[in-house]
């Protein structure tokens, strides 16, 4: 199983999977009168294009980073990396543009110039905050793909029905929230092994409560107005009630709780590979970089720039969602012409 | 036969308390209530807030769970009904609401505000004939059949109301609960939807329950007033009869609780 799913070609075809799914979905809004309202409203919202814009060219960067084609000598490698070919490593620490290795003894020439320096390791380290957005994408998307439809659909279900319903669902996450969740974290992580997978399983077992408890209380409210009242008159099932009433009236808080949600499990990612229990050895990530620097700020001189492009390339991905974020609420917003 | 016939309804909800949540009381917000609505007819139920005159109509629509008594719907027995079987009755029996911000779905366009009951009971219908009868029941309740894209917060409240006056009518309905449907709205616009309702009544043999706070909206509609005070009715005449010899102390209380110029 393991290595079926460790070869080239299926790792590939999973990705184009991923991909085709997205763009199936947003193919099938596309139909839906409400998002080509919003698609048009969006359209107007510059700002919101230019966050839209940046996320963009981060997932084409983590896609390039995705696609691995083989190379000659039986190894494989990324696109990303292949198209940063002209980009040599070194042996360690160098300054940004620097000309000389970091070495107070013994600065040797370097083979290349790097623009933001290099690693312990010599890697590039604009280069290695570029492969980064794999690893954020992955455990963002993967995730909240796992914990979103997960707590809005208990959320809303236990908001609904209430009675023994929401009992059970509460005593379930209550359960769950009572566990210091970084203790569960690193025993799911210690029961099902490391990787970028099962990270995102066990961020997903345990990140659906806010989000459950969150729609759980804005649909007790919205189960109370009139217009479910009026619905029910009509004779509407219970299922196109909780679809097509209140889904569409909770969808904000979601939308939110996932753009806030992404930065916090990209930091999550940081914290667990601080504990030894994160990304796999070698994968590049932010948050190893971050990790990383806690020594590297206590050398001397001071390598600042790993730090530097990892901050400013997660502050970028932030920044860009939470914009972007809050332009769909405004699109999606009827009250706004 | 009587369109609806109720008999000894009781609506009670459970006051609990204590960690075990036992059931030591009941708040009795309908308490052994009958009358009967002949076809064709509008019956006024007028009380103060909190009288229990719309648990009274939620009751009859089972939107609210009967603690006991019966409720006859053309002869029919309704409450023991399951939510299946009484499916086929909502076409029959709907209700217009008081608050008309509320009662419209925000995130949904009029068209399908209005079309969602054909939708459930007329899954037959193609598109196309679904947005003629939409556009014909905006016509029906003084709409243009253009306003059907928009949102419900693009309206005023008195085209709201029409809105869901519209939704209630999309079956076909016999029966109409009003509940409070024009409290919320300004005197001028009351005008207008009270006599909406009449014509519609007129034109479409409709038999409402008529349920306000409002002695004078209640006295220009109906046929037939009842009087609820603290979950029971206190009196029931014929309108004239209620406004001209009160019989029971509450009733004259309300009366004079009447605004009059002059």
């Amino acid at each position: 199983m393991n290595t079926l799913l460790d070869s080239l070609w299926v790792q590939n075809a999973l990705v184009f999977a991923g991909l085709s799914l997205v763009a199936g979905l947003i193919a099938s809004g596309a139909r839906n009168e409400r998002w080509r309202r919003a698609l048009r409203r969006l359209r107007r919202d510059r700002i919101g294009l230019c966050a839209g814009a940046g996320i963009a060219v981060y997932l084409l960067v983590g896609l390039l980073e995705m696609v691995q084609i083989p190379t000659g000598d039986g190894g494989r490698v990324s696109v990303l990396v292949r198209m940063a070919g002209g980009v040599v490593e070194e042996k360690s620490y160098s300054a940004p543009l620097a000309s000389h290795s970091l070495s107070v003894a013994r600065p040797e020439p370097l083979k290349g110039r790097h623009l933001l320096g290099t690693t312990a390791l010599g890697k590039d380290t604009l280069l290695q905050a570029l492969r980064a957005c794999r690893t954020a994408l992955i455990i963002g998307g993967v995730t909240s793909l796992i914990y979103i439809p997960l707590g809005t659909l208990l959320g809303i279900t236990a908001g609904y029905y209430r009675r023994w319903v929401d009992d059970l669902i509460s005593y379930v996450y209550s359960t769950l929230a009572s566990i210091p969740e970084i203790l569960l974290l690193v025993s799911i992580l210690m029961a099902l092994g490391k990787g970028l997978g099962t990270m995102s399983l066990a961020l997903g077992v345990t990140s659906w409560v806010g989000l459950c408890r969150l729609i759980r209380g804005e649909t007790m409210r919205q189960a109370e107005r009139p217009y479910v009242t009026a619905a029910r008159a009509l004779g509407q099932s219970h299922w196109k009630i909780i679809t097509s009433h209140l889904l569409p009236n909770v969808l904000h808080l979601v939308l939110i709780n996932f753009v806030l949600g992404f930065s916090g499990l990209v930091l999550a990612e940081a914290i667990l590979s601080y504990l030894g229990v994160g990304s796999p050895v070698g994968t590049p990530s932010w948050g190893a970089m971050i990790d990383g620097a806690r020594d590297e700020l206590s050398r001397d001189p001071v390598v600042w720039w790993n730090l530097a492009a990892a901050t400013g390339a997660l502050f970028g991905l932030v920044l860009s969602l939470n914009v972007f974020g809050d332009a769909l609420r405004r699109a999606f917003d009827p009250k706004r012409g | 036969m009587a369109l609806l016939e109720v008999q000894n309804l009781r609506t009670y909800f459970p006051v609990r308390s204590g960690v075990l949540r036992r059931h030591v009381d009941d708040i009795k917000a309908v308490d052994d209530v009958s009358f009967t609505i002949e076809e064709g007819t509008t019956v006024g139920l007028v009380g103060e807030s909190g009288s229990g005159k719309s648990t009274i109509g939620k009751t009859i629509l089972k939107l609210v769970p009967a603690t006991g008594g019966s409720v006859l719907f053309r002869g029919q027995e309704i409450l023991p009904m399951s939510e299946g079987e009484f499916r086929p009755l909502r076409r029959e029996m709907q209700m217009i609401f008081q608050d008309p911000f509320g009662s419209l779905n925000p995130r949904h366009p009029v068209r399908q505000i209005v079309g969602e009951a054909l939708e459930i009971h007329f899954p037959k219908m193609t598109r196309g004939e679904r947005a003629d009868r939409v556009a014909e029941l905006l016509r029906q309740v003084g709409l243009q059949p253009e306003m059907g894209t928009r949102y419900p917060h693009e309206f005023s409240g008195g085209q709201r109301q029409r809105i869901g006056i519209a939704r209630a009518l999309a079956v076909k309905p016999r029966f109409i609960v009003c509940d409070e449907a024009v409290s919320a709205l300004d005197v001028s616009v009351q005008a207008q939807i009270v006599n909406l309702l009449q014509d519609l009544q007129e034109e479409l043999g409709l038999t409402y329950l008529f349920i306000a706070h409002d002695l004078a909206v209640v006295e220009h509609i109906s046929d037939h007033v009842l009087v609820m005070h603290r979950g029971k009715i206190v009196e029931s005449a014929p309108a004239e009869a209620i406004y001209q010899s009160p019989q029971h102390e509450y009733t004259r209380k309300l009366l004079s609780a009447v605004p009059s110029f002059g």
